[in-house]
Protein backbone atom coordinates (compact mmCIF):
# COMPACT_ATOMS: atom_id res chain seq x y z
CA UNK A 1 0.00 0.00 0.00
CA UNK A 2 2.73 2.56 0.96
CA UNK A 3 4.56 1.47 -1.90
CA UNK A 4 1.82 2.44 -4.09
CA UNK A 5 1.46 5.86 -2.66
CA UNK A 6 5.24 6.04 -2.66
CA UNK A 7 4.81 4.97 -6.11
CA UNK A 8 2.34 7.92 -6.99
CA UNK A 9 4.05 10.49 -5.47
CA UNK A 10 7.28 9.66 -7.22
CA UNK A 11 5.24 9.74 -10.69
CA UNK A 12 4.09 13.30 -8.99
CA UNK A 13 7.34 14.75 -8.84
CA UNK A 14 8.60 13.37 -12.13
CA UNK A 15 6.24 14.95 -13.91
CA UNK A 16 6.48 18.72 -12.10
CA UNK A 17 10.31 18.20 -12.45
CA UNK A 18 10.06 17.53 -16.08
CA UNK A 19 7.59 20.36 -16.44
CA UNK A 20 9.70 22.98 -14.99
CA UNK A 21 13.09 21.32 -17.09
CA UNK A 22 10.55 21.95 -20.23
CA UNK A 23 10.23 25.55 -19.13
CA UNK A 24 13.40 26.62 -18.36
CA UNK A 25 14.59 24.75 -22.05
CA UNK A 26 12.04 26.64 -23.65
CA UNK A 27 12.63 30.06 -21.93
CA UNK A 28 16.73 29.28 -22.95
CA UNK A 29 15.36 28.62 -26.35
CA UNK A 30 14.10 31.66 -26.66
CA UNK A 31 17.25 33.42 -25.28
CA UNK A 32 18.77 31.66 -27.53
CA UNK A 33 16.83 32.27 -31.11
CA UNK A 34 18.66 35.66 -31.22
CA UNK A 35 21.97 33.74 -32.33
CA UNK A 36 20.01 31.15 -34.32
CA UNK A 37 18.71 34.46 -36.39
CA UNK A 38 22.33 35.87 -36.54
CA UNK A 39 23.26 32.58 -38.10
CA UNK A 40 20.32 31.99 -40.59
CA UNK A 41 22.22 29.48 -42.33
CA UNK A 42 21.59 27.13 -39.91
CA UNK A 43 18.23 27.68 -39.96
CA UNK A 44 17.42 27.66 -43.92
CA UNK A 45 19.80 23.96 -43.64
CA UNK A 46 16.92 22.75 -40.99
CA UNK A 47 13.75 24.18 -43.35
CA UNK A 48 15.48 22.30 -45.99
CA UNK A 49 15.90 18.90 -44.25
CA UNK A 50 12.14 19.61 -42.03
CA UNK A 51 10.35 21.39 -44.76
CA UNK A 52 10.97 20.23 -47.90
CA UNK A 53 11.57 16.63 -47.40
CA UNK A 54 8.00 16.33 -45.66
CA UNK A 55 6.04 17.84 -49.06
CA UNK A 56 5.62 14.78 -50.56
CA UNK A 57 3.50 13.14 -47.54
CA UNK A 58 2.07 16.16 -47.17
CA UNK A 59 0.88 16.99 -51.05
CA UNK A 60 0.12 13.46 -51.39
CA UNK A 61 -2.29 12.92 -47.95
CA UNK A 62 -3.74 16.34 -48.73
CA UNK A 63 -5.09 15.31 -51.93
CA UNK A 64 -6.29 12.39 -50.42
CA UNK A 65 -8.24 13.87 -47.77
CA UNK A 66 -9.62 16.35 -50.38
CA UNK A 67 -10.81 13.07 -52.15
CA UNK A 68 -12.45 11.73 -49.51
CA UNK A 69 -13.86 14.74 -48.01
CA UNK A 70 -15.39 15.81 -51.77
CA UNK A 71 -17.04 11.82 -51.91
CA UNK A 72 -18.45 12.12 -48.02
CA UNK A 73 -19.82 15.59 -48.66
CA UNK A 74 -21.47 14.77 -51.34
CA UNK A 75 -23.13 12.00 -50.13
CA UNK A 76 -24.38 13.84 -47.13
CA UNK A 77 -25.31 16.82 -48.92
CA UNK A 78 -26.91 15.40 -51.80
CA UNK A 79 -29.76 13.80 -49.40
CA UNK A 80 -30.79 17.53 -48.88
CA UNK A 81 -30.47 18.94 -52.19
CA UNK A 82 -27.63 21.20 -51.31
CA UNK A 83 -24.91 19.78 -53.21
CA UNK A 84 -23.72 22.86 -54.54
CA UNK A 85 -22.42 23.51 -51.05
CA UNK A 86 -19.91 20.77 -51.29
CA UNK A 87 -17.34 23.55 -51.69
CA UNK A 88 -18.33 25.30 -48.73
CA UNK A 89 -18.01 22.23 -46.91
CA UNK A 90 -14.83 20.73 -48.47
CA UNK A 91 -12.91 24.27 -47.57
CA UNK A 92 -14.39 25.03 -43.99
CA UNK A 93 -13.16 21.84 -42.74
CA UNK A 94 -9.57 22.17 -44.26
CA UNK A 95 -8.61 25.49 -44.07
CA UNK A 96 -10.61 25.38 -39.90
CA UNK A 97 -9.92 21.86 -39.07
CA UNK A 98 -8.37 19.08 -41.14
CA UNK A 99 -5.49 21.27 -42.61
CA UNK A 100 -3.45 22.48 -39.38
CA UNK A 101 -4.53 19.19 -37.78
CA UNK A 102 -3.13 16.45 -39.71
CA UNK A 103 -0.60 18.48 -41.08
CA UNK A 104 0.97 18.63 -37.39
CA UNK A 105 0.23 14.75 -36.66
CA UNK A 106 1.67 13.92 -39.92
CA UNK A 107 4.53 16.72 -39.13
CA UNK A 108 5.22 15.03 -35.94
CA UNK A 109 5.41 11.47 -37.66
CA UNK A 110 7.72 12.52 -40.35
CA UNK A 111 10.11 15.57 -38.81
CA UNK A 112 9.43 15.71 -35.21
CA UNK A 113 11.16 11.93 -34.65
CA UNK A 114 14.03 13.13 -37.02
CA UNK A 115 14.75 15.74 -34.72
CA UNK A 116 14.52 13.80 -31.52
CA UNK A 117 16.35 10.75 -32.89
CA UNK A 118 18.83 13.44 -34.27
CA UNK A 119 19.69 15.81 -31.28
CA UNK A 120 19.45 12.05 -28.97
CA UNK A 121 22.19 10.13 -31.01
CA UNK A 122 24.22 13.26 -30.43
CA UNK A 123 23.89 13.44 -26.73
CA UNK A 124 24.35 9.58 -26.37
CA UNK A 125 27.51 9.97 -28.93
CA UNK A 126 28.72 12.89 -26.19
CA UNK A 127 28.55 15.36 -29.12
CA UNK A 128 26.51 17.66 -27.49
CA UNK A 129 28.89 17.81 -24.14
CA UNK A 130 32.05 18.15 -26.46
CA UNK A 131 30.45 21.03 -27.93
CA UNK A 132 30.24 22.72 -24.25
CA UNK A 133 33.62 21.68 -24.00
CA UNK A 134 34.49 23.82 -26.69
CA UNK A 135 32.21 27.15 -25.11
CA UNK A 136 29.50 26.45 -27.82
CA UNK A 137 26.22 26.16 -26.43
CA UNK A 138 23.99 23.39 -27.51
CA UNK A 139 21.12 25.23 -27.21
CA UNK A 140 22.10 28.02 -29.64
CA UNK A 141 24.01 25.96 -32.01
CA UNK A 142 21.32 22.88 -32.40
CA UNK A 143 18.12 23.12 -30.81
CA UNK A 144 17.57 26.80 -31.79
CA UNK A 145 17.64 26.44 -35.47
CA UNK A 146 15.72 23.18 -35.45
CA UNK A 147 12.86 24.90 -33.50
CA UNK A 148 12.82 27.84 -35.93
CA UNK A 149 13.12 25.97 -38.56
CA UNK A 150 9.75 23.85 -37.55
CA UNK A 151 7.96 26.92 -36.63
CA UNK A 152 8.42 27.98 -40.21
CA UNK A 153 7.99 25.18 -41.97
CA UNK A 154 4.75 24.00 -40.27
CA UNK A 155 2.01 26.67 -41.47
CA UNK A 156 3.82 26.74 -45.30
CA UNK A 157 3.03 22.56 -44.89
CA UNK A 158 -0.67 23.36 -43.37
CA UNK A 159 -1.18 25.87 -46.03
CA UNK A 160 -0.52 23.51 -48.68
CA UNK A 161 -2.24 20.59 -47.65
CA UNK A 162 -5.12 23.13 -47.34
CA UNK A 163 -4.93 24.38 -50.65
CA UNK A 164 -4.03 21.08 -52.55
CA UNK A 165 -6.96 19.45 -50.30
CA UNK A 166 -9.56 21.69 -51.75
CA UNK A 167 -8.06 20.89 -55.13
CA UNK A 168 -8.67 17.29 -54.20
CA UNK A 169 -11.95 18.15 -53.02
CA UNK A 170 -12.31 20.02 -56.64
CA UNK A 171 -11.51 16.80 -59.08
CA UNK A 172 -13.97 14.32 -56.90
CA UNK A 173 -16.81 16.67 -57.27
CA UNK A 174 -16.66 18.80 -60.15
CA UNK A 175 -14.57 16.67 -62.56
CA UNK A 176 -16.01 13.27 -61.29
CA UNK A 177 -19.20 13.66 -59.68
CA UNK A 178 -20.53 16.73 -61.67
CA UNK A 179 -21.22 19.66 -59.09
CA UNK A 180 -21.64 22.92 -60.94
CA UNK A 181 -18.37 24.59 -61.49
CA UNK A 182 -19.49 27.65 -60.43
CA UNK A 183 -21.92 26.97 -57.88
CA UNK A 184 -18.53 24.77 -56.05
CA UNK A 185 -16.21 28.29 -56.16
CA UNK A 186 -18.95 30.81 -55.50
CA UNK A 187 -20.37 28.64 -52.56
CA UNK A 188 -16.86 28.93 -51.05
CA UNK A 189 -15.81 32.26 -51.32
CA UNK A 190 -19.38 33.24 -49.95
CA UNK A 191 -18.63 31.39 -46.65
CA UNK A 192 -15.14 31.75 -46.43
CA UNK A 193 -13.49 34.65 -44.59
CA UNK A 194 -10.13 35.41 -45.28
CA UNK A 195 -9.38 36.33 -41.92
CA UNK A 196 -11.80 34.45 -40.02
CA UNK A 197 -11.10 31.03 -41.24
CA UNK A 198 -7.62 31.34 -43.03
CA UNK A 199 -6.16 33.60 -40.95
CA UNK A 200 -7.24 31.39 -37.92
CA UNK A 201 -6.30 28.14 -39.83
CA UNK A 202 -2.37 29.87 -40.19
CA UNK A 203 -2.80 30.35 -36.29
CA UNK A 204 -3.28 27.33 -35.47
CA UNK A 205 -0.31 26.01 -37.43
CA UNK A 206 1.71 28.08 -36.00
CA UNK A 207 0.58 27.07 -32.38
CA UNK A 208 1.13 23.42 -33.43
CA UNK A 209 4.42 23.77 -35.20
CA UNK A 210 5.66 25.46 -31.88
CA UNK A 211 3.90 22.20 -29.90
CA UNK A 212 5.34 19.87 -31.75
CA UNK A 213 8.69 21.31 -32.69
CA UNK A 214 9.64 22.06 -29.09
CA UNK A 215 8.14 18.49 -27.63
CA UNK A 216 10.09 16.98 -30.37
CA UNK A 217 13.25 19.12 -29.00
CA UNK A 218 12.69 18.64 -25.54
CA UNK A 219 12.37 14.94 -25.63
CA UNK A 220 15.50 14.44 -27.99
CA UNK A 221 17.70 17.02 -25.43
CA UNK A 222 16.25 15.03 -22.89
CA UNK A 223 16.80 11.55 -23.71
CA UNK A 224 18.30 8.88 -21.97
CA UNK A 225 21.64 8.76 -23.67
CA UNK A 226 21.52 4.81 -24.57
CA UNK A 227 20.03 3.29 -27.39
CA UNK A 228 17.02 2.42 -25.54
CA UNK A 229 16.20 5.96 -24.21
CA UNK A 230 16.72 7.31 -27.75
CA UNK A 231 14.35 4.81 -28.79
CA UNK A 232 11.74 5.46 -26.00
CA UNK A 233 12.12 9.31 -26.71
CA UNK A 234 11.30 9.03 -30.11
CA UNK A 235 8.02 6.95 -29.39
CA UNK A 236 7.12 9.70 -26.76
CA UNK A 237 7.60 12.18 -29.11
CA UNK A 238 4.89 10.95 -31.42
CA UNK A 239 2.48 10.06 -28.35
CA UNK A 240 3.16 13.65 -26.57
CA UNK A 241 2.93 15.97 -29.25
CA UNK A 242 -0.10 14.49 -31.09
CA UNK A 243 -2.00 14.24 -28.08
CA UNK A 244 -0.74 17.78 -27.75
CA UNK A 245 -2.35 19.11 -31.21
CA UNK A 246 -5.65 17.60 -30.53
CA UNK A 247 -5.59 18.99 -27.00
CA UNK A 248 -4.68 22.69 -28.53
CA UNK A 249 -6.93 22.26 -31.18
CA UNK A 250 -9.73 21.83 -28.69
CA UNK A 251 -8.97 24.82 -27.01
CA UNK A 252 -8.17 26.91 -30.01
CA UNK A 253 -11.11 26.40 -31.64
CA UNK A 254 -13.34 27.00 -28.19
CA UNK A 255 -11.18 30.12 -28.57
CA UNK A 256 -11.88 30.98 -31.93
CA UNK A 257 -14.99 30.26 -34.00
CA UNK A 258 -17.26 29.34 -30.65
CA UNK A 259 -18.87 32.54 -30.76
CA UNK A 260 -20.80 33.97 -33.48
CA UNK B 1 24.34 19.09 -50.47
CA UNK B 2 25.87 22.29 -52.23
CA UNK B 3 24.25 25.61 -50.59
CA UNK B 4 23.12 27.03 -53.29
CA UNK B 5 20.69 24.06 -54.12
CA UNK B 6 19.83 23.96 -50.57
CA UNK B 7 18.78 27.87 -50.59
CA UNK B 8 17.06 27.45 -54.08
CA UNK B 9 15.18 24.58 -52.76
CA UNK B 10 14.11 26.55 -49.59
CA UNK B 11 12.93 29.94 -51.36
CA UNK B 12 10.98 27.40 -53.45
CA UNK B 13 9.42 26.41 -50.38
CA UNK B 14 8.74 29.56 -48.86
CA UNK B 15 7.17 30.50 -52.05
CA UNK B 16 4.96 27.40 -52.78
CA UNK B 17 3.85 27.93 -48.76
CA UNK B 18 2.90 31.70 -49.40
CA UNK B 19 1.41 30.38 -52.97
CA UNK B 20 -0.64 27.66 -51.04
CA UNK B 21 -1.96 30.77 -48.46
CA UNK B 22 -2.59 33.27 -51.53
CA UNK B 23 -4.70 30.73 -53.29
CA UNK B 24 -6.67 29.91 -50.20
CA UNK B 25 -7.60 33.61 -49.47
CA UNK B 26 -8.03 34.68 -53.32
CA UNK B 27 -9.40 31.20 -54.47
CA UNK B 28 -11.06 29.51 -51.74
CA UNK B 29 -11.75 32.62 -49.29
CA UNK B 30 -13.34 36.06 -50.44
CA UNK B 31 -10.35 38.23 -50.56
CA UNK B 32 -10.89 39.01 -54.42
CA UNK B 33 -14.07 40.07 -53.16
CA UNK B 34 -13.39 42.04 -50.16
CA UNK B 35 -13.02 45.79 -51.82
CA UNK B 36 -11.92 48.52 -50.11
CA UNK B 37 -13.83 50.68 -52.30
CA UNK B 38 -15.64 53.93 -50.22
CA UNK B 39 -19.09 53.14 -49.04
CA UNK B 40 -22.33 54.95 -47.16
CA UNK B 41 -23.90 54.40 -44.19
CA UNK B 42 -27.84 54.10 -44.52
CA UNK B 43 -30.41 53.28 -42.05
CA UNK B 44 -33.35 50.95 -42.02
CA UNK B 45 -35.51 49.97 -38.58
CA UNK B 46 -37.27 46.20 -39.07
CA UNK B 47 -39.78 44.83 -36.95
CA UNK B 48 -37.88 41.73 -36.51
CA UNK B 49 -34.71 40.77 -38.61
CA UNK B 50 -34.79 37.23 -38.35
CA UNK B 51 -31.64 35.44 -38.43
CA UNK B 52 -29.76 38.53 -40.40
CA UNK B 53 -26.14 38.48 -39.77
CA UNK B 54 -23.68 41.04 -39.90
CA UNK B 55 -21.90 41.14 -43.25
CA UNK B 56 -24.91 40.13 -44.54
CA UNK B 57 -25.37 40.74 -48.34
CA UNK B 58 -27.69 43.44 -49.47
CA UNK B 59 -28.90 43.37 -52.97
CA UNK B 60 -30.55 45.20 -55.54
CA UNK B 61 -32.11 43.37 -58.43
CA UNK B 62 -30.20 40.03 -57.40
CA UNK B 63 -26.74 42.20 -57.70
CA UNK B 64 -24.67 42.57 -54.32
CA UNK B 65 -24.43 46.81 -53.37
CA UNK B 66 -23.40 46.54 -50.33
CA UNK B 67 -23.14 45.03 -47.02
CA UNK B 68 -25.02 45.00 -43.65
CA UNK B 69 -22.47 47.05 -41.29
CA UNK B 70 -24.44 46.52 -38.04
CA UNK B 71 -27.42 45.00 -35.99
CA UNK B 72 -28.34 47.28 -32.95
CA UNK B 73 -31.58 47.05 -30.72
CA UNK B 74 -33.13 50.44 -30.10
CA UNK B 75 -35.17 49.63 -27.15
CA UNK B 76 -37.28 53.12 -27.46
CA UNK B 77 -39.30 51.63 -30.13
CA UNK B 78 -38.38 47.96 -29.61
CA UNK B 79 -37.34 47.53 -33.40
CA UNK B 80 -33.97 46.34 -34.94
CA UNK B 81 -31.48 49.21 -36.16
CA UNK B 82 -29.66 47.89 -38.97
CA UNK B 83 -26.68 49.94 -40.82
CA UNK B 84 -26.39 49.50 -44.41
CA UNK B 85 -22.76 50.17 -45.48
CA UNK B 86 -23.86 50.64 -49.42
CA UNK B 87 -20.86 51.23 -52.09
CA UNK B 88 -20.51 54.80 -52.84
CA UNK B 89 -20.69 54.03 -56.64
CA UNK B 90 -24.81 53.18 -56.78
CA UNK B 91 -27.52 55.86 -55.20
CA UNK B 92 -30.66 55.22 -54.37
CA UNK B 93 -33.80 57.48 -54.41
CA UNK B 94 -34.95 58.62 -51.19
CA UNK B 95 -38.11 56.25 -51.20
CA UNK B 96 -36.40 52.73 -51.36
CA UNK B 97 -38.04 50.20 -49.56
CA UNK B 98 -35.71 47.46 -47.68
CA UNK B 99 -36.85 43.74 -46.93
CA UNK B 100 -35.28 40.99 -45.60
CA UNK B 101 -35.44 38.12 -48.22
CA UNK B 102 -34.15 34.84 -47.51
CA UNK B 103 -32.55 32.70 -50.66
CA UNK B 104 -33.83 29.38 -51.05
CA UNK B 105 -36.43 28.17 -48.69
CA UNK B 106 -33.60 27.89 -46.11
CA UNK B 107 -30.73 29.62 -47.08
CA UNK B 108 -29.18 32.77 -45.74
CA UNK B 109 -30.68 36.00 -45.23
CA UNK B 110 -30.13 39.14 -47.01
CA UNK B 111 -31.28 42.69 -47.71
CA UNK B 112 -33.38 43.21 -50.92
CA UNK B 113 -33.29 47.18 -52.16
CA UNK B 114 -36.30 47.85 -54.49
CA UNK B 115 -35.72 51.21 -55.25
CA UNK B 116 -38.75 53.82 -55.62
CA UNK B 117 -39.38 56.90 -57.87
CA UNK B 118 -38.48 60.07 -56.22
CA UNK B 119 -35.76 61.94 -57.12
CA UNK B 120 -33.81 63.13 -54.40
CA UNK B 121 -31.19 60.20 -53.26
CA UNK B 122 -30.44 58.26 -50.00
CA UNK B 123 -27.29 60.14 -48.76
CA UNK B 124 -24.81 59.28 -45.77
CA UNK B 125 -26.85 58.84 -42.09
CA UNK B 126 -30.25 58.93 -44.07
CA UNK B 127 -33.11 56.28 -42.49
CA UNK B 128 -35.21 53.56 -45.36
CA UNK B 129 -38.79 54.88 -44.01
CA UNK B 130 -40.52 51.62 -45.32
CA UNK B 131 -39.44 48.33 -44.62
CA UNK B 132 -40.66 44.79 -44.46
CA UNK B 133 -39.48 42.64 -41.69
CA UNK B 134 -37.72 38.60 -42.50
CA UNK B 135 -40.12 35.83 -43.06
CA UNK B 136 -40.18 33.29 -39.49
CA UNK B 137 -41.23 30.22 -40.94
CA UNK B 138 -43.41 29.45 -37.22
CA UNK B 139 -45.66 32.39 -37.41
CA UNK B 140 -46.25 31.79 -41.37
CA UNK B 141 -46.84 28.00 -40.28
CA UNK B 142 -49.26 29.52 -36.96
CA UNK B 143 -51.13 31.71 -39.51
CA UNK B 144 -51.91 28.79 -42.18
CA UNK B 145 -53.11 26.62 -39.46
CA UNK B 146 -54.89 29.76 -37.69
CA UNK B 147 -56.09 30.46 -40.95
CA UNK B 148 -57.19 26.96 -41.75
CA UNK B 149 -59.21 26.82 -38.65
CA UNK B 150 -61.15 29.81 -39.11
CA UNK B 151 -62.25 28.72 -42.62
CA UNK B 152 -63.64 25.43 -41.28
CA UNK B 153 -65.45 26.98 -38.91
CA UNK B 154 -67.10 29.70 -40.75
CA UNK B 155 -67.26 26.75 -43.79
CA UNK B 156 -69.32 24.89 -40.96
CA UNK B 157 -71.52 27.29 -40.21
CA UNK B 158 -72.27 28.01 -43.98
CA UNK B 159 -73.67 24.72 -43.70
CA UNK B 160 -75.84 25.15 -41.20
Amino acid sequence: MTRLVRHLGHLVIDGVAKLGYAARLFSALLGASGTAFRRFRLVVAQVHFIGNFSLVIIIVSGLFVGFVLGLQGYNTLQRYGSEQALGLLVALSLVRELGPVITALLFAGRAGTSITAEIGLMKAGEQLSAMEMMAVSPVARVLAPRFWAGVIAMPMLAAMFSAVGVFGGYIVGVVLIGVDDGAFWSQMQNGVDWIEDVGNGVIKSLVFGVAVTFIAVFEGYDAMPTPEGVSHATTRTVVTSSLAVLALDFVLTALMFSGT
Amino acid sequence: MNRKITDLWVGLFVLAGFGALLVLALKAGNLASFNFSETYQVLAKFDNIGGLKVRAPVKSAGVVVGRVAKVAFDDQEYQAVVTLALDKGFQFPKDTSAKILTSGLLGEQYIGLSPGGADAKLGAGDKIKSTSSAMVLEELIGKLVFDKAAEGKSESKDGK
